[in-house]
């Protein structure tokens, strides 16, 4: 079916089952709210385990968010926010045909969620050289002899109880101070780049790090679903962002047509408020 | 309140059993203190809907038949809207409901709350099979409840969801693994009724069958006696083809030679077998021990490592019956073998 | 831009002239239609893929219904049957019913009602449909690769340690959330942005109401459902242990997140039937329908009160009596406007003038099953008695009165009732009353034998059942196959219709809404002139002309819009 043009005042192309522009526009624009509450309700799902599993064990998440590094989450929140600015950027330059601009906007608005994933790798990387990961794969590597963590809960596979149960050498790990009947001996954050991360532990209360509680799992079966759930997120806006990447360097914008930047930038800053409700939720517990 | 006990005598009048024993068209016999008040709401909430149904079948056709297109005739006109008319439909079905909540409501708490005295009994379901723990420690594959007396049941499950449901005393609760749930009752008729599982929990979900044996005043306590002494009473063999029936091993092992979820278990003691880390044994009582205790150590081959343990759920005089039980067509079959 | 009003044969504005080139004969070849933007073909590839899903879901059913003719085994094993009962649910629940009415019908008349060219995002329209097929591609393959056991529901902890193919299936369903969540989003835009001038929010038909509320559900739940099945695809590989108690999570928050989308998903269900209905009973009383603001609030109350009640599912999970009460108190909410909305459409009945033509024949079975249906939700929803009726056969009879006598039905007489547009053919009145009949008296057979076996105790995804239901299951299976029968005889006319059907004019009902204002079939580009809303239920507006044995406007003049009014 040909496609009949109305090339309007401002030199935007209208579909034709459209009456003009801003029809194109504001259906585009609500199509695009309506995606993001699905994508709040998505994430809803995961915050209400949250919220169901801190009620009823919050010793459980006091415990486990010691172990992420709040710089580096900082770190991750200021990037996204500068990522923000640099897409909200974008679409300023794309609605005045301000290619060049645009180009570089995009450009840097993937490189801070390169970034991101930069820093979550890292986060990652250590928690996996720590057994920290999800329940099923929860093996927590301590430090030496007469370690204090208590055991599993019964149930997790054999092998993950005597993990848990057993001395196990240590690899190299930045010094703690040492365990104590009621200290735990795993490292408390995550290893980086040096001078991020913090060596020394924070006590939770007057006698140090309190003893690791039973189904210490379940924090970080929650971190790694959100992180990286959300990881998966920005992988899809990074995609986004390099079509749009393609789409200027074929001329696209030219005539000034910002919508598809819009919708990108849209999706990109819910994206960023998410980032920035797990970092409050799983970082910053106390 | 009196408006309530006087619509309960009249619709009581109007239930549809005439004999509660029975059971009635649409309800089976009533046996526990709270069947007669589940029926009761269920028979109300049927008159409510019959009446309503009946009005808008009938009011349905009458219209068809009156109003039914003829010949060169159109609509009447009438108003398309009417706020008294639907303000009156409106609020009647809202009084209906919330009268109905009540007594539903009503009917649910006396179901969830069990009298102080209840006699209590453990119960544990595992595919397929329910296990009923009395609390002089005896367990049996049936409910025996003595009559007129408050039971408590307190639950768990060894794996999947299941629920416990006896259709003859209306109760009914999802039995759930890591958790217990509770659920009581009070019989009041001596006799035998079905006790299923309502929760879908797999291949022999239709066959995780149980009977409620309600024993006539005196008669349980001598009932749970004589059962308990089983192991005393009879002999290891039978013993130990009780407990084999009782404890949930013919789910996965059959005694007539087929393979099932496990091994059969017809005539496997002396039995050479190739294990799945490639070796050979030969079943003795050491292994069959091993098994019930420790089943994922030495899995035969072509089986998956499923069987639970019975760690702390058989004890070790039990233990020796089943082995004596499994030994039995062996040294039968040894003594006849030349 | 509005064009000068002209037309032959003397009728200004619509074409009566069922014209050869027309949507269906628009561009040819498969990747014509594969390809298409156009919502109505778009509408039609959705109703070939969603009957065949209804007649595989329907296959299966009458395997489990044959297999339930004797207690113990009698053509399948107990495996093969709780396989078969999962995929029963899950095809005709995931492929079937929740696509259904708005993927189709809704797809196809909706740019129409509202005198538009097409939905707002025709891309996003073709991407659901193909979301569509490769989601129920991957759902049936993991039918060829040992299907699933665990009931439509997937339960945990049996469906994170059974054996059979639950991740192909969850993640099947995954990406037919996907196309639920566009359709809707799309019909949410183009209600919101697309209506045609004088076609305020309360002058547009029920129909686009009902969809539009089905669209907020859709919009809102289904995203939930996605998050559920991504947690137990999780829970199977990576052991993530939310649901699994032995790793300090908890099974019934998975009840609690999968019912927080299933029950809303019922009402996904049963609205667009609704607003079919008032469409139905309307036309075929020849009367506006009676109390429009009340079901037009009536579907978004619905909508939205949908959300509340999810643990009336959960009543003997062990949830506390506080949970139990609250749900069962909401529950009985829900039930009003439903209730409400019946007694519109008897109304709307009183001194009209009433055919008894296929669509009206559907409806009037739509408001004696539903009747049932909604009733036996009473039971349901009142604790004492739930506990007693909970998992067992009355639950599953009370479901199928509401999705089959419900949906299904309603969906049955929109697609007679729109089947002249579709494809400007006319069907077989006498075999149609046939199979509505057969399907009636078969439905009936089938299911009400089943309310009176769950009261007796009969629990549901039974394989075995004791000797005293035997007679029950015997009946409920005749009925079935009387059932089957009846759908094969619509297939037969509605096909042959197809080839050798009568010519339908545009307006073949005197329907007031504006799809009855192109021809039947409509052009590709759905109309000539661009027109104005009235009332779309203004059915005095029309009058019957013998020539074109169809009705005609009695001022055609009254829905175009005039140069001057162009928006």
């Amino acid at each position: 079916m040909s496609e009949h043009d109305h090339a309007s005042v401002d030199g935007l192309a209208v579909d034709h089952h459209f009456e003009n522009a801003d029809q194109q526009y504001q259906s585009a624009k609500l199509g695009m709210w309506i995606f993001l509450a699905t994508e709040i309700l998505f994430f809803g799902g995961l915050i209400v385990a949250y919220t169901v599993y801190r009620a009823n064990h919050p010793e459980v998440f006091v415990f486990g968010h010691h172990f992420l590094d709040k710089n580096l989450g900082a770190l991750n929140t200021v990037i996204l926010i500068c990522s923000s600015l640099t897409a909200a950027w974008a679409v300023r330059a794309a609605q005045l045909k301000q290619i060049g601009m645009l180009k570089l906007m995009i450009l840097l608005t993937m490189l801070c969620a390169f970034g991101f994933l930069g820093v979550k790798g890292v986060e990652y990387h250590s928690k996996w050289k720590h057994g920290l990961l999800w329940a099923g794969s929860y093996h927590p590597h301590e430090e030496h002899e007469g370690s204090a963590v208590r055991e599993n809960a019964e149930g997790v596979g054999e092998e993950a109880a005597a993990t848990s149960a057993a001395v196990k050498q240590m690899e190299a790990a930045p010094p703690t101070a040492p365990a104590g009947p009621d200290r735990s001996a795993i490292p408390p954050a995550a290893e980086g780049p040096a001078g991020l991360a913090e060596p020394v532990v924070e006590p939770v209360d007057e006698h140090g790090f309190a003893a690791e509680p039973a189904n210490a799992q379940i924090y970080f079966s929650i971190y790694f679903l959100l992180t990286g759930l959300h990881g998966i997120h920005v992988l899809g806006g990074i995609g986004a962002f390099a079509w749009l990447l393609m789409c200027a360097y074929r001329g696209f914008f030219d005539s000034g047509h910002f919508t598809r930047v819009d919708m990108v930038a849209l999706y990109w800053h819910l994206v960023d408020l998410i980032w920035i409700y797990l970092f409050l939720l799983l970082y910053l517990i106390d | 309140m009196t408006e309530i006990h006087l619509a309960q005598l009249l619709f009581a009048r109007t239930a549809l059993a005439p004999d509660p024993a029975d059971g009635s068209f649409w309800m089976p016999p009533q046996v526990s203190t709270i069947a007669h008040s589940v029926d009761w709401l269920f028979n109300f909430i049927l008159a409510i809907s019959v009446f309503f149904f009946v009005l808008i079948v009938v009011v349905m056709v009458v219209f068809v038949l009156k109003y039914r297109r003829r010949e060169g005739q159109t609509a009447e006109s009438s108003p398309s809207h009417n706020t008294a008319l639907e303000v009156t439909w409106t609020v009647i079905p809202v009084l209906l409901v919330i009268v109905i909540f009540f007594f539903g409501f009503k009917g649910f708490l006396d179901m969830a709350t069990p009298p102080a005295n209840a006699y209590e009994i453990m119960v544990e379901g595992q595919k397929w099979k329910w296990s009923f723990t009395y609390p002089n420690g005896y367990v049996d594959e049936n409910l025996h409840v003595p009559v007129d007396r408050p039971i408590q049941l307190v639950m768990s499950s060894a794996d999947v969801i299941h629920s416990l449901y006896v259709p003859a005393f209306r109760i009914k609760m999802d039995v759930v693994p890591g958790r217990y749930s509770k659920a009581w009752f009070e019989a009041t008729q001596p006799g035998e009724y079905d006790l299923f599982c309502a929760e879908y929990c797999g291949t022999g979900h239709s066959t995780m069958l149980a009977h409620v044996v309600v024993h006539p005043p005196g008669e349980f306590e001598t009932w749970l006696d004589k059962a308990s002494d089983f192991l005393a009473t009879m002999s290891p063999v039978d013993a130990g083809r009780k407990l084999f029936q009782a404890r949930g091993c013919t789910q996965c092992h059959s005694m007539d030679g087929s393979a099932k979820t496990g091994p059969t278990l017809l005539n496997v003691f002396g039995r050479r077998e190739k294990l799945s880390n490639g070796t050979t044994i030969t079943v003795d009582e050491n292994y069959i021990r091993e098994s019930i205790l420790e089943p994922a150590a030495q899995v035969v081959a072509g089986f998956e490592p499923v069987m639970p343990t019975f760690q702390g759920r058989l004890k070790d005089q039990e233990i020796m019956a089943i082995i004596a039980y499994l030994k039995a067509p062996a040294e039968a079959s040894k003594g006849s073998s030349s | 831009m509005a064009e000068a009003i002209s037309a032959p044969g003397g009728g200004a504005g619509v074409d009566h002239t069922a014209s050869d080139d027309n949507y269906l004969t628009h561009g040819k070849g498969i990747l014509s239609w594969l390809f298409t933007l156009d919502h109505k073909r778009i509408g039609v590839m959705y109703l070939v893929a969603i009957l065949s899903s209804f007649f595989l879901g329907g296959v299966f059913a009458l395997v489990l219904r044959t297999e339930l003719l004797t207690p113990g085994q009698t053509i399948i094993t107990a495996d093969s049957y709780n396989k078969m009962f999962t995929l029963h649910g899950a095809v005709m629940i995931f492929l079937f019913i929740i696509p259904g009415i708005p993927a189709t019908l809704g797809n196809f008349v909706l740019p129409l009602m509202l005198g538009a060219k097409d939905v707002a995002l025709p891309r996003l329209n073709l991407a659901s449909f193909w979301l569509w097929l490769t989601g129920a591609t991957v759902a049936v393959a993991s039918i060829i690769i040992g299907a699933v056991d665990t009931g439509w529901t997937f339960y945990t902890p049996y469906s994170t340690t059974t054996g059979t193919a639950v991740i192909p299936m969850t993640l099947g369903v995954f990406i037919l959330g996907f196309s639920s969540i566009f359709t809707g989003l799309n019909f949410i835009v183009t209600i919101h942005k697309m209506r045609p001038e004088g076609m305020t929010w309360f002058r547009m038909p029920l129909f686009l109401w009902g969809i539009y509320a089905t669209a907020i559900i859709q919009v809102l739940a289904t995203p939930v459902l996605g998050i559920t099945l991504l947690l137990l695809v999780a829970e199977r590989t990576l052991g993530v242990g939310i649901f699994d108690p032995a790793l300090g999570g908890d099974p019934i928050l998975y009840q609690h997140f999968f019912w927080f989308y299933s029950h809303p998903a019922v009402y996904i269900m049963i609205l667009p039937a609704m607003a079919i209905m008032s469409e139905l009973v309307s036309v075929f009383s020849g009367k506006h329908i009676f109390g429009y603001k009340f079901i037009a609030w009536s579907s978004i109350a619905i909508a939205l009160l949908s959300f509340l009640v999810w643990g009336h599912h959960m009543f003997t999970s062990g949830q506390s009596g506080l949970t139990n009460m609250i749900f069962s108190a909401l529950t009985f909410s829900v039930a009003i406007p439903s209730a409400v909305k019946v007694f519109n459409w008897l109304a709307t009945m009183y001194k009209g003038s009433i055919r008894l033509a296929a669509p009206m024949l559907y409806a009037l079975s739509f408001l004696f099953l539903f009747a049932i249906g909604g009733l036996t939700g009473l039971f349901l929803g009142s604790l004492a008695t739930d506990i007693h009726l909970h998992d067992t056969y009355f639950v599953v009879a009370h479901f199928h009165y509401v999705m089959f006598g419900g949906t299904v039905i309603a969906f049955l007489g929109g697609i007679h009732y729109w089947w002249p547009k579709m494809f400007g053919r006319m069907y077989s009145e006498r075999w149609a009353q046939l199979s509505a009949l057969l399907i009636f008296v078969g439905f009936n057979l089938t299911f009400f034998t089943q309310f009176v076996m769950g009261s007796h105790g009969m629990p549901r995804r039974y394989y075995n059942y004791l000797e005293r239901f035997t007679a029950y299951h015997q009946a409920s299976t005749v009925g079935s196959y009387i059932l089957a029968l009846g759908f094969f005889v619509m297939a037969g006319y509605l096909l042959h219709s197809l080839v050798a059907g009568e010519r339908a004019p545009a307006n073949p009902w005197g329907g007031a809404t504006l799809e009855w204002e192109t021809s039947s079939p409509p052009p590709y580009y759905n109309f000539k002139h661009d027109l104005r809303a009235g009332d779309p239920y203004d059915l005095d507006a029309l009058r019957w002309d013998p020539e074109i044995k169809g009705y005609v406007r009695k001022d055609p003049g009254s829905v175009l819009l005039s140069p001057g009014e162009a928006s």
